[in-house]
């Protein structure tokens, strides 16, 4: 794997609320993971990375490297055929490219429902929904169906649907793929608040580079399928990070070799 | 808007989120009146109403002799004798009660059968496969030659009628039902493997709300077709207490067309209602959340 930026243990990571919280012990970690499907398809192909609690680790790849087959092989959904992947916990959040809500239920059942699935009582349900509701900045919508809601608010739904579960690893895919890029910048913003407030890992799935160094302490580059790490970049920025980051020259910098390590195994 | 002020938009949860967040509420109301809105509901389907009468009339009177006109009565003659004649009316309207009570039990039966069959083909490929074929034999085997033989197996009587509308209902509350229950999406499936959702749960909470829809599309068509079951059955069966089908056969055979035309009027008119009833309860149903539920009563 070619290492540009090799991550030395403490820079880039994100002061934690817990300091020395554990910080060796990975969360999850890919032992030269590999997924080739029913079909002959070689999907994923001997990946090794950890991601140590509370580190937010991005991944850019061209369509159809096997991005979201990785993230599926994280969450068990879709098993490792070769090499292993092992997780510390067994509560994650998974948000998906779409909001996946339940259009027949409005927001607040809609949030309530991994608790209801789990069987959680109605009161702490409630309770915890109203809660992340409000962390996400949706008061007042609990009784509003998803198809009233916009791209941007169906997506706050899923995260506060996830962030019920108060999962120490979150998996995103491309969340905010579909939506236009005001929307994206300003959900990219409530997901640092997060990220500073809530105690949870995260692997980040997207396809824009600067997205990926905005909201990351570690961005892992991948190749076209069968999707391997060609790249790793340690994201120096401290954190809590503002919007002005974008305009950075380092962040552009960074961005402009990440967005060249991607193109260079694409001939 | 400076990066500052973006900022500020961005930061703050009240605010921030997609472009239509200061209207995110339901649809706004068409901004058209009830009343125009009932118009253009009401319009189309009347003005065709009014040309089909027009075009009774001018077949009646232009294209037919006094002597052919019993071929095809003019309209007013089919509302006078049958509408205005009570010992008319009366025997039509028994006849329909009859018909619809037949209709109504076979529908509810075909549902119950249906729906389950469905679930159980959802729950597992080789159950669909083992069965559906069967499905689909029902659905191509023609009714005209199973009918006397449900007639020999059952007897000719309600319980024969409620068994023809059955076979003639039962298909496409299956399908409907199935293909509802199978075209969730394979994230949502994800989410409730993620958290550990029973076989039970996933029917209960997911396939099932998701094919509301679907399953009360198939309720509608099958109603339309249990009427039809109800009145060839009681059309072949020609026992126990006369129904439409009867009727239009006695009228048919003493060249009575002013009473055959009023009891194909009320035949149709009872499908439309079943018809419309069930796209009602489907609407009330879904009307919350699905996307066509507003354009189908
Ligand atoms: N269940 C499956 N069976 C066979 N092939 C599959 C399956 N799921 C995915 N694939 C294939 O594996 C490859 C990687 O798919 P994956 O969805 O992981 O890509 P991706 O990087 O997420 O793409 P995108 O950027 O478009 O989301 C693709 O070629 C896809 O067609
Ligand atoms: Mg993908």
């Amino acid at each position: 794997m070619e290492q540009r930026n090799p991550p030395a243990p403490d820079t880039g990571v994100r002061p934690s609320s817990k300091p020395g919280a554990a910080a060796n012990a990975p969360i999850i970690e890919f032992r030269h993971a590999g997924k080739v499907f029913d079909d002959g398809t070689h999907a994923v192909d001997d990946v090794s990375f950890q991601v140590r609690p509370e580190e937010i680790v991005a991944i850019v790849g061209p369509s159809g490297c096997g991005k979201s087959t990785l993230l599926r092989m994280a969450s068990g959904l879709s098993p490792a055929t070769s090499g292993e992947v092992e997780s510390s916990h067994e509560r994650l959040g998974y948000v998906f490219q779409d909001a996946t809500l339940l259009p027949w239920r409005n927001v607040q059942r809609n949030v309530e429902l991994f608790g209801e699935l789990r069987g959680a009582p109605k009161e702490e349900r409630t309770r915890l929904a109203s809660e992340v509701i409000d962390l996400v900045g949706l008061k007042g919508f609990e009784r509003h169906y998803p198809k009233a809601l916009s791209g941007g608010m169906k997506m706050r739904v899923s995260l506060a649907r996830s962030l019920t579960m108060k999962p120490p690893l979150f998996l995103f895919d491309e969340p905010f793929g579909a939506l236009d890029e005001i929307t994206r910048e300003r959900l990219n913003d409530e997901l640092l608040r997060l990220f500073a407030t809530e105690d949870f890992a995260a692997i980040f799935i997207t396809h824009s580079v600067n997205e990926a160094v905005y909201l990351s302490n570690r961005v892992l580059v991948m190749s076209p399928r069968p999707g391997r790490l060609i790249g790793e970049f340690a994201v120096p920025f401290e954190f809590p990070r503002s919007a002005d980051l974008r305009f950075e020259p380092d962040f552009a910098r960074l961005s402009g070799e990440i967005s060249h390590a991607l193109r260079a195994d694409l001939t | 808007m400076s990066i500052e002020a973006r900022r500020e938009a961005g930061l703050d949860p009240a605010r921030s989120g997609a472009g239509t967040v200061s209207e995110p509420g339901p649809p706004k109301p068409a901004r058209r009146s009830r009343a125009a809105d009932l118009f253009s509901k009401v319009a189309p389907p009347l003005i065709v109403f009014v040309a089909f009468i027009a075009f009774w009339y001018a077949v009646s009177y232009l294209f037919l002799e006094e002597t052919q006109r019993f071929l095809l009565p003019p309209p007013h003659d089919v509302f006078i004798v049958s509408f205005l004649d009570t010992v008319n009316l009366t025997e039509i309207l028994n006849a329909l009660l009859s018909t619809t009570q037949v209709a109504l039990v076979g529908l509810a039966i075909a549902i119950v059968i249906g729906v389950s069959f469905a679930v159980l083909m959802s729950l597992g490929k080789w159950v669909e496969r083992s069965l559906y074929p069967y499905a689909v034999i029902l659905q191509t085997v023609p009714i005209l030659a199973i009918v006397p033989l449900i007639g020999f197996w059952f007897d000719f009587n309600f319980r024969s009628r409620v068994i023809v509308c059955v076979i003639i209902a039962l298909f496409p509350i299956i399908t409907n039902t199935l293909f509802g229950l199978q075209s969730v999406d394979q994230e949502m499936h994800d989410l409730f493997t993620l958290h550990k959702a029973s076989r039970w749960t996933r029917l209960l909470k997911l396939q099932l709300p998701h094919a509301l829809p679907a399953i009360f599309a198939g309720f509608r068509i099958s109603a339309g077709l249990s009427v039809i079951g109800a009145i060839v059955g009681d059309f072949f069966f020609r026992q126990g207490e006369p129904g439409i089908g009867r009727l239009l056969d006695v009228y048919r055979a003493a060249l009575q067309s002013e009473q055959l035309f009023a009891a194909l009027f009320f035949s149709s008119l009872l499908g439309l209602v079943v018809f419309w009833f069930f796209g009602l309860i489907g609407h009330l149903l879904t009307r919350h959340w699905h996307d066509t539920a507003g354009q189908e009563v």
